[in-house]
């Protein structure tokens, strides 16, 4: 069991090397448009954990 | 003689063009027909029984709409040799790729007990316990999925396929009245003005149209059949063929319960079912039947979307062509997904209608980025050479992946505050 657990996080380790870089060209649009991604979840991540809180109250 | 041999030269033509997209048919036709799964039966029986014939129009606009977004992960497929998780985790790097694949599991899960519900509800009307649809369920994709061959796989899939243009000979059933689906049905129109009610199921019928295991299905499939750069004017000729015959069948469900139930509140399909068995027993039973074919073709296709996913990611063999020795890990996502959403379903008070609503906002946070993302690679010059987007096709696709971005928002939100947009 436990040697299943350390072969799977240095299997994700392993990944997170690999991909560690992105590989896509990083202009100004695809720059804008992964920032406008991440305010975009953050504000929607918000919403669900506001939605959350009001059904646990 | 001459005017012979030339029909014949013809006949010769075309039927080798049919013999070749037999080869090549498969994943455009799949994933389009399987995207009317039990919550998009759902939607479509909801919208015929609200608004009768009155948004054929809108459902007829679906059709560009999938085929653009879905081309491009044939393309994307064909070139890179990549899945969507893979494409994106090598194009964007770990943290999107991670996010990316977290949220297609939870989704992907949420969706299969959503299917689970719908098949477990049609078999219910003719008598069958939920434990034996389960069961039978998973026996059954077990037995499709361990022939070790995608071709046979992909074959079984596409007789099921069929089995969902049931809802056709449905709707020929009920005497429709082809002038008012003419008149009322072809000529835009909002009926009873454009208020929030209208707008959450103009909403829903987008957001089943375009779900976000779609997009991950269509490229793994893709890559796992083997498609070359010169397959792909036939993978998009797939796509179109499947776009079109997911409204066709959208559109005859409205017709049967636009013809029907016009009027009736209708919270789900099975319960459309059983309610047209009142009118006609047999147009109510091609329902139940319909829905859970829906349901199974949905299973199908969301669990083998995760397993190819984690496949691709973690380095195992993914594949259909391999015996489950050859990829223990790849069959194992593919049925454990598989048993614990069945399991879900069987629970008693399960908050089933919860997940159903989650399964929406979810949906919210993994397509936009989903979409993005395919975008962005599409228009990668050094991976995609001469198959990158067009201006015509990023006009085209931009403005219907923005449309869609808005919309499913604006419905993820209308489900977690549903007194918003009225």
């Amino acid at each position: 069991m436990l040697s299943t657990l350390r072969h799977f996080t240095a299997k994700i380790r392993e990944i997170n090397q690999r991909y560690s870089k992105p590989h896509i060209e990083m202009s100004r649009a695809v720059k804008i448009s992964l920032l406008s991604l991440r305010i975009y979840l953050f504000v929607l991540v918000s919403l669900i954990l506001y939605k959350f809180l009001l059904m646990l109250k | 003689m001459n005017i012979f041999s030339k029909l014949y030269y013809k006949f010769r033509k075309y039927s080798k063009a049919v013999q070749l997209y037999l080869v090549i048919a498969g994943p455009g036709l799949v994933v389009m027909i399987a995207d009317n799964d039990a919550g998009g039966i759902t939607t479509y029986a909801a919208t015929g029984a609200k608004y009768g014939y009155n948004l054929i129009w809108f459902l007829l606009i679906l059709i560009p709409v999938a085929y653009y977004v879905q081309e491009m992960t044939v393309r994307l497929g064909v070139v890179t040799k990549r899945g969507h998780a893979e494409a994106i985790f090598h194009g964007f790097g770990a943290f999107w790729g991670w996010f990316s694949l977290i949220d297609l599991m939870i989704l992907d899960w949420l969706t299969l007990v959503t299917e689970f519900v719908g098949m477990t509800s049609a078999l219910h009307i003719f008598g069958v316990p939920p434990w034996l649809t389960v069961l039978s369920v998973v026996a059954l994709m077990g037995m499709i999925m361990l022939n070790g061959r995608y071709w046979t796989w992909e074959k079984i899939t596409m007789m099921f396929c069929a089995l969902n243009l049931i809802y056709i000979p449905g709707a020929f059933m009920v005497n429709p009245s082809v002038s008012d689906i003419i008149g009322n049905g072809l000529i835009p129109n909002f009926p009873g003005g454009f208020n929030g009610e209208l707008f959450f199921i103009l909403m829903a019928n987008i957001g089943t149209t375009i779900a976000p295991w779609m997009l991950f299905f269509q490229q793994s499939a893709v890559v796992d059949k083997g498609m070359q750069e010169k397959d792909i004017p036939w993978g998009k000729f797939d796509t179109l063929l499947g776009a079109v015959l997911t409204v066709v069948v959208a559109i005859f469900i409205v017709i049967v319960t636009g013809t029907v139930l016009k009027g009736v509140n209708i919270d789900d399909a099975s319960q459309a079912a059983e309610q047209l068995m009142h009118t006609n027993h047999y147009v109510g039973a091609f329902m139940a039947i319909g829905l859970f074919d829906a349901g199974l073709l949905g299973a199908i296709c969301i669990s083998l979307a995760s397993s190819w996913a984690f496949g691709e990611i973690f380095g195992w063999a993914h594949t259909l062509n391999t015996k489950i020795k050859e990829a223990p890990w790849f069959y194992f996502i593919y049925f454990f997904a598989l048993a614990t959403s069945g399991l879900v379903v069987l629970i008693p008070g399960a908050p089933l209608v919860m997940i159903t609503l989650f399964v929406q906002v979810v949906a919210v946070t993994l397509l936009p980025a989903a979409l993005v993302f395919l975008i962005l690679l599409l228009n990668d010059k050094k991976h995609m050479g001469e198959y990158c987007n067009t201006t015509s096709q990023n006009l085209i696709s931009g403005f219907i992946v923005i449309s869609i971005v808005i919309l499913s928002t604006l419905y993820g939100i209308s489900v977690m505050f549903p007194n918003i947009f009225h």
